[in-house]
């Protein structure tokens, strides 16, 4: 009898508690997350239409003017934009290298010796470091004067001599290469410094996958012949495809995002030459010569509807996992 | 198990094997280690373009203690500290609160806003960039700690919450429906149930985050000017300036700001990887 008449006498929340109780345990992360993500990345877009310098009158209104799409114009014509599109382009390519690269290291730690964990953790170290310390890393192994590169160009091509007076000269065969400072080879240089944290990163997603690789499928394969690369194409590489997966995803995103090492090796120089968009949407955004918010947002805007095309693949992906799973 | 062990390749095969690894380890950590010895040697040494060779003199204690003397690495260090602690506590709580919401619950919205999570974990920092700096100087978190750590939490939650919710999941569902069978509260289900079985994602996400957050410099630069609210990360680089070809306080303050997140990638290695895998390689 009390089964009965119990729901009459509940409370209104304690009827609809199941349709309630989501948002109540929602509510405080989505507030934030509207806050500080979603709103601001309309207003970026609201204002890449404005010119703005940041600044707001007395009053507290703000001082930006709609220029519509002036903005947009203007990236077209700035030879800036593009040379940075083209970096970013070929951030993308290049950094793709870190994937085979990450999987054929993790193929080559993928024994059991002793002391085998040690060796895979160490080899995932420079994942873990800032890449603010990547870039400085490299900055200096890259230095022609005090750098590694400077001093084994050294031992190869020069001579040293030492005079009366006991001060070494050197004679070279050839200036010493300095890497960052040529705007033909500058950008290929941090690309390189930046593959190295993320070549470790694709390697323990692999060492991961490799781990649950079915052996009796290994097995199979290997009773019908299969062996080495054969194996590993049409055997192990299927089983691996969800490592691959994120593999990619997080290397397009990291190219795409390639702001810090670019910050502490060249800062976009020689000319400009290793700017990409991150870094020259800063650079317009808060730059010694005052802000200009409005066009660094369209910069941002650009790089927004790139990342999209991503983003969109990367959901699309998940929706079919999800309505495949329960 | 792929590639075959090589212990089947016969003996010789294996101690080759294993001989060439600590090479190949050497060779992959040769910038680490370049700088590593630059960090302890002396001045003398980095003008003489003394890279491999021995050092000269050791002076890893001088080195070591001079960037905490002649600079505010102290400052920024701490700064980091109180970035980076509020940050994972922030978005790791509201992760749980959120992806139990978006795991348990059959509501219409639920597939959508998980993927606006999603989504924003993935954005380029710059489109943020612009309002998220309006709004610090409009509220006056601009070169504050706070400032630094409401964003970071808000921005991971994205992160943390696409992590959570495929982990809630994942545990039996029987479990939340007997418990609500036995009238338990939703809020007591949360509590009892579910945030127990959810410890190692809450140790994941943990040093996870702590890594990011540590290692951002993007958000130090946008949000920050002077030297008080600084991160490590922005200070290694006010070093930089400040030391020029000082190679070896460089590299001492470089190290210094890396150590507590290879330390934190040891202590919990298992539950790092976990994370780093976003949970869809298991």
């Amino acid at each position: 009898m009390s089964d009965i008449s119990a729901p009459q006498s509940a409370s209104w929340m304690s009827r609809n508690k199941l349709a309630i109780a989501p948002w109540l345990f929602l509510v405080p992360a989505l507030l934030f997350f509207a806050v500080y993500v979603v709103m601001p990345i309309f207003e970026s877009i609201w204002l890449s239409f404005y010119e703005w310098n940041g600044l707001y009158r007395a009053d507290g209104t703000s001082t930006a003017t709609w220029v519509g799409f002036d903005n947009y114009v203007k990236l077209w014509d700035d030879p800036k934009f593009w040379t940075s599109l083209k970096n970013n382009v070929l951030w993308l390519v290049l950094y793709m290298l870190a994937v085979p690269a990450g999987l054929g290291i993790a193929l080559f730690l993928n024994q059991k010796t002793p002391g085998m964990r040690i060796y895979k953790s160490l080899f995932f170290f420079p994942f873990v470091i800032s890449q603010v310390v990547v870039g400085l890393i490299f900055g200096w192994f890259y230095n022609p004067d005090f750098g590694v590169v400077g001093q084994v160009f050294k031992a190869l091509y020069c001579e040293e001599t030492v005079n009366l007076v006991g001060n070494v000269t050197f004679k070279c065969s050839g200036t010493v290469p300095d890497i960052l400072s040529n705007p033909e080879v500058a950008t290929y240089g941090i690309i390189a410094a930046g593959l190295w944290p993320q070549i470790a990163y694709c390697m323990i997603l692999y060492l991961t996958g490799l781990n649950n690789v079915a052996s009796d499928q290994i097995e199979a394969g290997r009773l019908d012949g299969a062996k080495g690369w054969r194996m590993l194409w049409f055997v192990v590489l299927p089983q691996l495809r969800p490592a691959t997966f994120i593999a990619v995803v997080v290397t397009v995103i990291g190219a795409l995002r390639s702001f810090d090492m670019i910050a502490i090796m060249t800062q976009g120089g020689p000319f400009g030459s290793t700017n990409v968009l991150a870094y020259y949407m800063f650079e317009t955004a808060i730059s010694e010569y005052g802000e200009r918010y409005g066009y660094g947002s369209a910069i941002a805007t650009v790089l927004f509807l790139i990342m999209l095309v991503y983003i969109s693949y990367f959901l699309w992906r998940m929706y079919q996992d999800e309505k495949g799973g329960r | 198990m792929f590639p075959r062990p090589i212990q089947s390749a016969g003996r010789t095969a294996t101690f080759a094997y294993q001989a060439f690894l600590p090479v190949a380890l050497l060779i992959w950590l040769l910038p680490l280690l370049a700088i590593f010895l630059t960090s302890i040697r002396g001045a003398a040494d980095i003008n003489s373009g003394n890279v491999f060779g021995w050092p000269s003199e050791f002076q890893m204690a001088s080195n070591y203690v001079a960037v905490f003397t002649q600079s505010e690495a102290a400052t920024y260090m701490l700064n980091s500290v109180l970035i980076t602690v509020p940050t994972v506590i922030i978005s790791v709580a509201l992760a749980c609160l959120a992806g139990y919401a978006l795991a348990i619950y059959r509501f219409r919205v639920a597939v959508p806003l998980f993927f606006l999570f999603v989504a924003g974990n993935f954005i380029p920092f710059q489109i943020l960039m612009v309002p998220v700096r309006d709004m610090s100087v409009q509220t006056g978190l601009y070169d504050t700690i706070a400032g630094q750590f409401l964003f970071h939490a808000a921005f991971q939650t994205g992160f943390c919450t696409l992590f959570m919710r495929n982990f809630i999941k994942a545990l039996p569902f029987d479990l939340i429906e007997s418990a609500r069978i036995e009238g338990v509260k939703e809020w007591k289900i949360f509590w009892y149930v579910v945030l127990p079985l959810v410890r190692p994602a809450i140790a994941a996400l943990a040093v996870l985050i702590f890594t990011f957050v540590w290692n951002d410099f993007f958000w130090a630069n946008v949000l920050t000017q002077g030297e008080t609210a600084k991160p490590i990360t922005a200070g290694v680089r006010a070093l930089n300036g400040q030391f020029v070809n000082n190679w070896h306080l460089v590299s001492a303050a470089s190290l210094l700001a890396a150590i507590p997140p290879v330390f934190m990638f040891f202590l919990m290695q298992r539950h790092f990887i976990a994370g780093l895998t976003l949970g869809a390689v298991k």
